[in-house]
Order: C-alpha cells, then sequence, then structure tokens
C-alpha cells in the first residue's frame, strides 16, 4: 500500500456531529478526499454514523453519542481519511440546459463590462467549462460546481439580493451554482434552468449528487418554456450523457 | 370523523416532530420541534412515540375546537393560561376536549413555544419520514406551511383512559452550555473570552433559522468568509456584523461564516424557550461532559413514560366533558384580530 496521505484536522460540531476538515480552502484535491471518506463510510457503516454532508473541503459527520463517543469516532475517520483515495470508476455526467442573458440572466451585461469582454463571450466560457457538483447545501437541491474557468472568477455582490429566481445559474467568486428554489443570492446571475435539482413528487427527488460531472448547454427562451412546462410536470429534462 | 379544528392561531406556529433525517447532504435541513423534551413530554402523556408530530404553538395565543367528538390531548413546553369552557386547563397533563367545545390558549409566560399532541398522532404524508413543516421547501403535512384559523387536523374518539401527568424538574437558569468549535481559531483568546463572558439577549428578529444575539461585538481574526461548510442545530455562527447567530432547526445546512461553539444538545430546548430580551450566558464545556450530559436527557427522555402518573379525583373524564357539552357550546371561539392583545387573564391567572 502507499503512503498515508497526511491527516485532517478533526473539528467538534457540538456533541454529536464532527467536521472532518482537509483544508481551509476551496481544494480539488481536498473535495476528493472529501468524497472519498464520504463513500467509503456509505460503503462500511459506522455504527452510530447517522448522516454525513459533504462539503468543498471537509465533511459533516452527524453521530449519535449514546452508541459512539467523540474519541472512538475520531479514530475510525482518521484512519478511513488517511487511505489513499481510491480512482472513481464511475462519474454520471449531466448536461443542463440554460438559458442565458436578458430577463433570466439579469447580471450577464454587467458581468461582461467588469471583465471587459461581450456577453457572448461570457455564455462561450462558462458553456465550455467541465464543472463537478462539488457539495450540495445551503436550501434543497443548491448545487455548488468546482471547475470555473479562472477568467470567470469575480467577487460577490456588495449587495446580495433577498430574492432571486428558481433554476438561477450564477458564478461567485471560484464558483458557479446550480440554485433549485427561489431564495436569496449574492452571486451574479448568469441565467436559468428549466432543471429541478430538487422536486418533491418526483423520482429521484434530487438530481444531482456530490461528485457528478456536469455542463451546460444554452438554449433560446421558447426552449426553455417549453422545457420548464415539462419539468413542472415531473420530467428531468436534464440530460444524463454518461453514467 | 373527529377532528381538531384551529379556531385561532398566532404565527410561527406549525406541525413539527423530530425532524426529517438523512437529506442534509442535498441541502435539506432536518426542522423539527425547537424543544424536543416539550414535544416528548406532550406526547408520551397523549400516549403517542416521544418524537411524534405534534402542533408547535409560537409565543401568541391560540384556540382549538373538538369537532364531531371528543378529542384528547396533551400540552407541554412554555405554559400559559389555558382554559377550557371556563375550567382551567392544566400543563403537563392530558386533557380530553368534549365535541364542541374550545381549548383557549393565551401567551406565552415562561418560554416561548407550547406543544399540543393529540392522542393517536397527526394523519399525514411523510416526506422523508417526517411531517414536520419546513416552509421554504414546501414540506409539512397535513399543511406545508404554518398553521392559521381554520385548518383541521384529523383526531381518533377521544379513547377515555384515565388522564395523567408528568412531574418535571424545575426549568434551570443555569448557563447554556457549548463546545468551543469548530472554527473557534478564526477567534483570539480575548474574542472567545468576550464571547463566554459576557451577558447576552436573544433578539426579537429570531426564527426558527436562526436566534439573532444582542451583546458585545465579536471581532474575526481573519476576516468573517469562510469556505462554506456543514451546519448543525446550535452552531454559533459569528457573521461581518460580529453579532451571533444560533442556528435552529430550520436553519440552511450549510454556512459561510465562522462558528465560535455550539450548543450542547441537551440545552438547545431550554436555549430555545429563553424569550427574547432575557439576560442569559454560555458556559463553554468539555466534549466528555457534553456527551455524558447527552446520554442523561436521552435516559432521562428514555424514562418519560415511567414518569407518568394517573391524576385522581379530577373530573376531566368523558362523561362530564359530555354534562359540560351544552356550556361549552355557549364560548366563541378566540377572535384572530385580538390574539396579539394580552387579556387580564394573561398577566395573573393559575398555571
Amino acid at each position: 500500500m502507499s503512503a498515508t496521505l497526511p491527516p485532517p484536522r478533526l473539528l467538534p460540531s457540538g456533541d454529536s456531529a464532527i467536521t472532518v476538515e482537509f483544508n481551509r480552502n476551496i481544494d480539488e484535491a481536498a473535495n476528493q478526499r472529501v468524497l472519498a471518506l464520504d463513500r467509503s463510510i456509505v460503503r462500511e457503516p459506522i455504527a452510530g454514523v447517522t448522516e454525513t454532508v459533504p462539503t468543498y473541503r471537509s465533511l459533516l459527520v452527524h453521530y449519535d453519542p449514546v452508541q459512539i463517543g467523540f474519541d472512538a469516532l475520531s479514530e475510525q475517520l482518521v484512519a478511513l481519511a488517511q487511505l489513499p483515495v481510491p480512482p472513481v470508476t464511475t462519474t454520471r455526467r449531466w448536461r443542463i440546459p440554460v438559458v442565458y442573458g436578458g430577463e433570466h440572466g439579469i447580471d450577464l451585461e454587467d458581468v461582461a463590462r467588469t471583465l471587459n469582454t461581450t456577453p457572448d463571450d461570457i455564455v462561450a466560457r462558462h458553456v465550455a467549462g467541465d464543472y463537478r457538483v462539488a457539495m450540495i447545501g445551503f436550501t434543497p437541491g443548491w448545487s455548488y460546481l468546482s471547475g470555473l474557468e479562472k477568467s470567470l472568477h469575480l467577487s460577490r455582490r456588495q449587495n446580495p439580493r433577498l430574492l432571486t429566481p428558481a433554476g438561477t445559474i450564477s458564478i461567485g467568486g471560484v464558483q458557479t451554482g446550480v440554485q433549485c428554489l427561489a431564495g436569496p443570492s449574492g452571486w451574479h446571475l448568469l441565467g436559468r434552468t428549466p432543471v429541478r435539482t430538487y422536486q418533491l413528487h418526483r423520482d429521484p427527488t434530487f438530481l444531482l449528487e456530490p461528485g457528478d460531472a456536469v455542463t451546460f448547454a444554452a438554449i433560446d427562451a421558447k426552449t426553455f418554456a417549453d422545457q420548464d412546462r415539462a419539468a413542472e410536470h415531473g420530467e428531468i429534462v436534464a440530460e444524463l450523457i454518461a453514467a | 370523523m373527529t377532528k381538531l379544528v384551529i379556531s385561532a392561531i398566532g404565527p410561527a406556529s406549525s406541525v413539527q416532530d423530530g425532524g426529517r433525517h438523512g437529506a442534509q447532504r442535498y441541502g435539506l435541513t432536518p426542522s423539527g420541534a425547537v424543544d424536543r423534551l416539550g414535544l416528548a413530554v406532550a406526547n408520551v402523556l397523549a400516549g403517542n412515540p416521544p418524537l411524534a408530530a405534534a402542533i408547535e404553538i409560537g409565543p401568541f395565543g391560540a384556540a382549538f375546537t373538538a369537532r364531531d367528538g371528543a378529542v384528547r390531548i396533551a400540552l407541554a413546553g412554555a405554559s400559559r393560561n389555558a382554559d377550557i369552557s371556563g375550567r382551567t386547563a392544566a400543563f403537563n397533563t392530558s386533557i380530553t376536549i368534549a365535541d364542541g367545545e374550545t381549548l383557549t390558549l393565551g401567551f406565552a409566560r415562561v418560554g416561548s413555544f407550547s406543544y399540543l399532541a393529540i392522542e393517536g398522532g397527526i394523519t399525514g404524508e411523510p416526506t422523508f419520514g417526517s411531517l414536520a413543516v419546513n416552509a421554504r421547501a414546501g414540506l409539512g403535512s397535513p399543511y406545508p406551511r404554518p398553521l392559521q384559523a381554520g385548518d383541521e387536523l384529523q383526531a381518533v374518539a377521544a379513547s377515555g383512559v384515565t388522564e395523567r401527568r408528568i412531574d418535571l424538574p424545575a426549568v434551570t437558569e443555569a448557563p447554556i452550555r457549548v463546545v468551543l468549535g469548530p472554527q473557534d481559531d478564526e477567534f483570539d483568546d480575548v474574542q472567545k473570552q468576550l464571547f463566554l463572558d459576557s451577558e447576552w439577549k436573544i433578539s426579537a428578529t429570531s426564527d426558527r433559522m436562526g436566534y439573532r444575539l444582542e451583546g458585545p461585538v465579536i471581532e474575526h481574526l481573519h476576516g468573517h468568509n469562510i469556505v462554506s461548510d456543514g451546519t448543525v442545530n446550535g452552531s454559533i455562527q459569528v457573521p461581518g456584523n460580529g453579532a451571533p447567530i444560533v442556528l435552529m432547526p430550520d436553519r440552511g445546512t450549510t454556512g459561510g461564516y465562522p462558528k465560535i461553539a455550539t450548543v450542547i444538545s441537551p440545552d438547545l430546548g431550554r436555549f430555545a424557550q429563553t424569550p427574547a430580551g432575557k439576560v442569559f450566558r454560555f458556559k463553554a464545556v468539555s466534549m466528555t461532559e457534553a456527551q455524558a450530559e447527552f446520554k442523561k436527557s436521552a435516559e432521562f427522555l428514555r424514562s418519560l413514560p415511567d414518569r407518568l402518573r394517573p391524576i385522581e379525583n379530577f373530573d376531566l373524564n368523558i362523561e362530564a366533558l359530555h354534562d359540560a357539552n351544552v356550556a361549552g357550546a355557549a364560548v366563541s371561539a378566540v377572535d384572530a384580530a385580538t390574539w396579539q392583545t394580552p387579556s387580564a387573564a394573561d398577566a395573573q391567572g393559575p398555571d
């Protein structure tokens, strides 16, 4: 077996959760280790662990302290987290349709101006990206994607908006994201997708998993309206192009 | 079909249970009762599993009417004046509301949230194993939103079993215990000490997502942005303005502010019941102590059914309630427009 990886930091999150932190910053290698640890806990459940929440740089492990104490669980997590990261053999890849700009992406023109280019060029760069779901959080289905091209890195808005539309596709910092429900956001809104990453009475309820690969495809407003209606009735409308 | 009709109810009232677990990895927050002990006491008195769904009633008043049969319920959590057709109804006891009678509740007097459990539980369609309302995600059953006047909850006909009570230890005024972390290293020792040594108050702008704290400004060591990571009930995050927010069951599952400490689970209910404006303090405890307290509190919850005592010589049996029903029908429901005005009875009255 190859040399073990450096140990993660184990941070107490109260009496019934541990944050297993691999890096303080957004880091692709750290995210791979997060997802690998998550997979190994799914594969071989640890008695007392009730739920795991992968994020960019850490895995939050919820547990029942009646079944396992902080020290015993920490020991197991440290050992698991230092095993070599197994190569991922199956990655699901989704193509997600997006209508860019205009009323659907009210910040596209501003973003183009700030980056000294045209809206079409911003769309071309965003569509060209090869993204991965780094984490899902905040509200149901809000998927944070890694892999945003450097030239699109932009600090967040000074004044976050209190309400942004369901299906918003936006960029913020080094990330891009697919927002499912309407809600607050400080990111720059580039467009909207008809895809529901969370829909209650659909199978599956949650479309994307942490680790999934994602690409975007530009669609026009008419296609958006049609697909939005179909999605409303439970169609997935995102295309699964590899599994 | 027997039902409990909500004749009047204030904001921040909803169906809640032990919460919706297992989907935080998809951004779905657990929701659930803010005071699990209150929920459990009400349920156990009503003969239900401790974390079954019940009505979580916000700080204002409420009124409930039994229709098409008698409904057996139990009240726990924040105490209030409660009466059925002029008879005082006690907290931490089960009570049967006769057909047509109305249970009227005043403002919460000690604490904020009360729990009303219905014998047989609440009928609804669970999502991810829970009926708990999460209004933002459109989840919860039978209503995926806070409760409103006119809502109806299906009930089973009252069993007529002897009413019961549970005697609870007095609520302590001790500091709210926390475990430092996960990001206490984003604050220097002076700021950590300031957090632990200061008097705090809960802001009136608090809700089921988070309780905002009023007190000294807590300064960060390296700014207020961290890479988003997972949150738990009781996470104490410190945003840019330095005013800590304690995350509650409707929290976002991840957050990008440093978390200086976490309220220990056994103290979460007591913290949630601290009224806005009341001074309290935090106290740091070790992980060993926190987990020992967790076990004690889990054991206490488990022992609740053993603590049930029959109520002797009390006239709350079905026959008496049927007799009283003539008077009950004459009592009108609380006018929803008046629920924000405390009545004289709210100010004094028996517990």
